[in-house]
């Protein structure tokens, strides 16, 4: 080994330390019940909703429910998953961010592709007088 | 600072050197934490397919049973409580195995077994009521669009639960070693993972369903 190498060696040591010892962030017995009574919440409201169906109209019943269901999402992230931006760096954050773009952009463009392909269609009245 | 160090020496001695020469070490497992959160990330985006497949199609009935004729709001209910227990019962298991308790571990994981055998046989059941009643995946680009989005939800418990029977036979066999508490680790994201896409079968196929 050249003395640089040993150099080099001896800098990564201090660089990186700690860097086999990640398992990830645990929960407590508290986060984990927390997490527990707002899923339950979260999901109790959205079924009474719609299995009552006369507190609200239809349209406010599916803002409610989607709004509902995000926030429980991202109850499960925080109290299950143990998201935050310092796991690993930061690239569990990175990831899912970037992954959150790619879905939100292939859902909202498929639905309004085919929306509008839908809606726009000509409609056919008689089959018979097709070209 | 060290690869200046390596490109000035070197440019003495020999041709200069533009790269870290040597690879540093990296301990077994630990990188697993966050190509497994990658890999489900990926798996994410196969549901996102799904999904906006189920939104475009979920309306074309086809003049056959439409979500209002086939879903029983009360069973889905069931089958999420049970998928919300599950979660709540591996939190348990994992907080039994950083105490390194062995046998509460494994008592935990069993029960979050039951829960998720249970959520399979509801929802078998539920396949198995729309088929007899010729609600098949053929009748219909809503039926297979619903088939398809939430058959491969429960290909997933399925396989969640062969991993999980699996861990449990390791660590009756080799105990709370790392290796394990690694393989416990990732188990714990690839459920709680599947219980997120529950909420949004839930809340787009089923209790969106019942407004259309």
């Amino acid at each position: 080994m050249t003395p640089h190498a040993e150099h080099h060696a001896g800098h990564h040591g201090a660089d990186h330390h700690g860097h086999g010892e990640h398992e990830g962030a645990h929960g407590t017995l508290g986060s984990y019940l927390i997490g527990f009574v707002l899923s339950v919440i979260l999901t109790v409201i959205p079924f009474w909703l719609v299995m009552d169906g006369t507190i609200l109209d239809k349209n406010m019943t599916a803002l409610a429910i989607m709004a509902l269901a995000a926030v429980q999402v991202v109850v499960h992230m925080i109290f299950f998953l143990h998201m935050n931006g310092r796991a690993e760096g930061g690239w569990t954050m990175l990831s899912l961010i970037f992954t959150i773009i790619v879905v939100v952009i292939m859902l909202a463009g498929s639905l309004w592709v085919m929306y509008h392909l839908n809606t726009n269609m000509m409609p056919i009245h008689d089959p018979s007088q097709l070209p | 600072m060290s690869i200046t160090l390596t490109a000035e020496r070197s440019r003495t001695q020999q041709a200069p050197v533009f790269h870290v020469v040597e690879e540093h070490a990296h301990p077994e497992g630990s990188s697993t934490m966050l190509g497994f959160w990658i890999y489900l990330m990926s798996d994410c985006l196969i549901f996102a397919v799904l999904f906006a497949t189920y939104g475009v199609l979920g309306g074309n009935y086809a003049a056959g049973p439409s979500p209002k004729d086939l879903f029983d709001l009360p069973l889905v209910a069931l089958n999420t409580a049970m998928l919300l227990f599950s979660s709540i019962t591996y939190g348990f298991a994992m907080l039994a195995m950083e105490k390194g308790r062995v046998s509460q571990t494994q008592l935990w994981l069993a029960v979050t077994g039951l829960f998720g055998a249970a959520f399979l046989a509801i929802e078998l059941y539920e396949f198995a009521h729309l088929i007899h009643i010729g609600a098949t995946p053929q009748r219909s680009a809503f039926l297979s669009s619903f088939f398809t989005l939430v058959g491969t939800h429960g290909l997933h418990v399925t396989f969640g639960l062969v991993w999980l029977v699996t861990l449990m036979v390791q660590v009756n066999k080799r105990g709370l070693i790392p290796a394990n508490r690694r393989r416990l680790m990732c188990l714990s994201l690839f459920w709680h993972f599947l219980d997120v896409i529950w909420i949004g079968v839930f809340t787009f196929v089923y209790l969106m369903g019942m407004l259309r």
